[in-house]
């Protein structure tokens, strides 16, 4: 219950002080982002003992009230949101971001971040997908110049169609089985009569498909370089996150509900994750090599490492997941400096030449060369493949995608760095930020280094959640004593 | 019943698809809350279609209504309202900004 409280509470208190005093705010906001962070790492290591603990608010006996779950899986999100939380509020107050009620909407958001990996509810779940995206929009939209307009009126409305998708889904899941909690659910989508097989499957494929928009999935991406180019920098450094929420959501339901003893609804993401996943990972890479925009890249990258993680996912094994797991918390830290950098650099705050070494470790880790984590994790997904024609696409793809976002990495550091700046074009009139702005990208590269050197200790813990994930009994025990 | 009920859904997520795929904002927004009546109306009708049945325990009464769903499409209702003013907003700064009502509208950034 903590980590939704906390920013909850704090979103309150700011909204109250209604954005007049900057300072007390941003100490106010970073202090509480970081105990969150230490909030998120006490849960961590009470899940990492292999501990599935529940919580009821208002004690409704399940499956009738709402439950709260802490699993593996839903302690390494937390980490990771608050993790990049902080560096992106962090970067906020350092850079200098002037809007009111940057920092109230930043703990929204991170409140509804917090429930959707908690909860146990797919009406809850909704809710908090909502509480999110309110957030996220009002993020998008602060200090509307012209192209945050524009990108905030498409991407609003593609979220809403998606919302409304969802509740279809929701519905028709509700219409089948009377319950909402996942874990009655797994239990009654088992026992559905074949009679019922159509309406289960499409409703499935339908919560898959919301899932996939979310995570900006081939052939659903196309809102998310525009969307995450026109953001200011420290909101498109969480929104890297936000993306995640929709992965989680694929690997929670696909484990949980539908995974492989779900009766008429079994496995039914199968046929369909895999292709999409590699197609996922070649047209980021690809776009990353079109665009000529910094910040676009990014974006493109983002989608490219959920094709990565979805074709980790999509092998449907204890490898498989266990390496999308890593190379989750991977490319989310990655992608969020990376996003921060892309500022800096167009900013040119600290000289060239700091610059340029960190876009290197970024660009880097991004496209997975070695020796930094992003090869570890292309690596494990790699050797999670089987030796067949299956595993021969998945080795393909991933190496070519690879090798084009290499291409695209060089391409894009030797334009930015080793060209003069085009006569006309010199700086535009953006405020020089203070060198100390470099700490959060620094602190987020940290992360990166750190999860190279302690490697085996993180994939052991998520070749654990990925064990834990593919017993769902456990889940369905802990939420429902009685069964 | 139940036929009138998947009519009106049909009819309304029809129309609302219809509506958001134009290229100018008003018809968008008005596709966006016919979809949201649409898909309110189905979320009331998968807890089977009940009429003049309480959802809540009284004496002497034999059948009830499922009261979940209702709750449900309460809070859908309240989600999508506030949805609805929001993108209401958006889409008049939106028109202030560019001065035109295009979806995809042009012009320079700044």
């Amino acid at each position: 219950m903590g980590p939704i409280l906390l920013p909850l509470a704090t979103a309150v208190a700011l909204a109250a002080m209604g954005g007049r005093r900057a300072r007390l705010e941003q100490a106010i906001s970073l202090t509480a982002t970081a105990l969150l962070l230490l909030l998120s790492l006490l849960l961590l290591r009470s899940a990492a003992a292999g501990e599935t603990s529940v919580y009821r608010p208002g004690d409704w006996p399940s499956p009738f009230g709402i439950v709260l779950l802490l699993d593996r899986l839903s302690a390494l999100m937390l980490v990771a949101t608050s993790l990049v939380a902080l560096g992106s509020v962090a970067y906020a107050c350092l850079s200098g971001l002037r809007a009111r009620y940057y920092h109230a909407l930043f703990q929204f958001q991170l409140a509804g971040l917090s429930g959707a990996f908690l909860t146990a509810d797919l009406f809850n779940l909704f809710v908090f997908f909502e509480i999110l995206l309110i957030a996220s929009y009002c993020l998008l939209t602060l200090g509307p110049t012209r192209s945050r307009l524009r990108a905030g009126l498409h991407y609003v409305v593609i979220n809403l169609v998606g919302s409304t998708l969802f509740l279809v889904a929701v519905g028709t899941l509700y219409g089948l089985t009377g319950t909402l909690n996942l874990a009655d659910l797994a239990l009654r989508v088992a026992a559905l009569p074949a009679a019922d097989a159509t309406v289960a499957r499409s409703a499935a494929l339908l919560l898959f498909a919301v899932f996939a928009l979310k995570a900006a999935v081939v052939p659903l991406h196309l809102w998310l370089p525009g969307t995450y180019a026109a953001a200011a920098p420290p909101v498109a450094a969480l929104f890297a996150i936000m993306t995640k929420v929709g992965v989680y959501g694929i690997i929670r339901v696909a484990t949980l509900v539908f995974g492989p003893d779900a009766g008429v609804a079994a496995a039914v993401a199968g046929p369909w994750l895999l292709p999409v996943a590699l197609a996922t990972q070649m047209v980021g890479m690809a776009g990353a090599l079109a665009t000529r925009d910094l910040r676009r890249m990014q974006g493109y990258f983002l989608i490219g490492s959920v094709g990565t993680i979805l074709t980790g996912v999509g092998l449907f094994t204890h490898e498989g997941l266990t390496a999308a797991l890593y190379y989750l918390v991977h490319s989310t830290f990655t992608i969020a400096a990376m996003f921060l950098l892309a500022d800096l650099i167009r900013r040119r705050s600290a000289g060239g030449g700091a610059l340029g070494l960190l876009f290197l470790f970024g660009a880097m880790a991004v496209v997975g060369l070695p020796p930094w984590s992003g090869f570890i994790g292309k690596a494990l997904v790699l050797a999670a493949a089987p030796l067949d024609r299956v595993g021969a696409w998945v080795w393909g793809v991933t190496l070519l995608a690879g090798l084009v976002g290499v291409m695209a990495s060089a391409r894009m550091g030797g334009r930015l760095f080793w060209l003069p700046a085009p006569a006309g074009a010199a700086v535009v009139a953006v405020r020089r930020v203070r060198r100390s702005a470099l700490a959060p990208v620094l602190g987020l590269f940290g992360a990166v280094v750190l999860l190279t050197v302690f490697g085996d200790a993180v994939t052991r813990y998520t070749r654990a959640t990925a064990d834990q994930l593919f017993a769902p009994q456990e889940y369905v025990r802990a939420v429902l004593p009685g069964r | 019943m139940a036929a009138l009920i998947a009519l009106a859904v049909g009819v309304l997520l029809g129309c609302g698809t219809y509506l958001v795929l134009r290229g100018r904002t008003f018809p968008v927004v008005v596709g966006l809350v016919l979809l949201s009546y649409g898909v309110n109306l189905f979320l009331l009708a998968m807890g089977r279609l009940s009429v003049r049945v309480p959802p809540i325990v009284m004496p002497g009464q034999a059948q009830y209504a499922d009261p979940l769903p209702q709750a449900l499409v309460l809070t859908a209702i309240v989600i999508g309202f506030g949805m609805t003013a929001f993108i209401v907003a958006l889409a008049l700064r939106s028109y202030i900004a560019f001065n035109t009502d295009a979806v995809e509208p042009r012009g320079p950034d700044e």
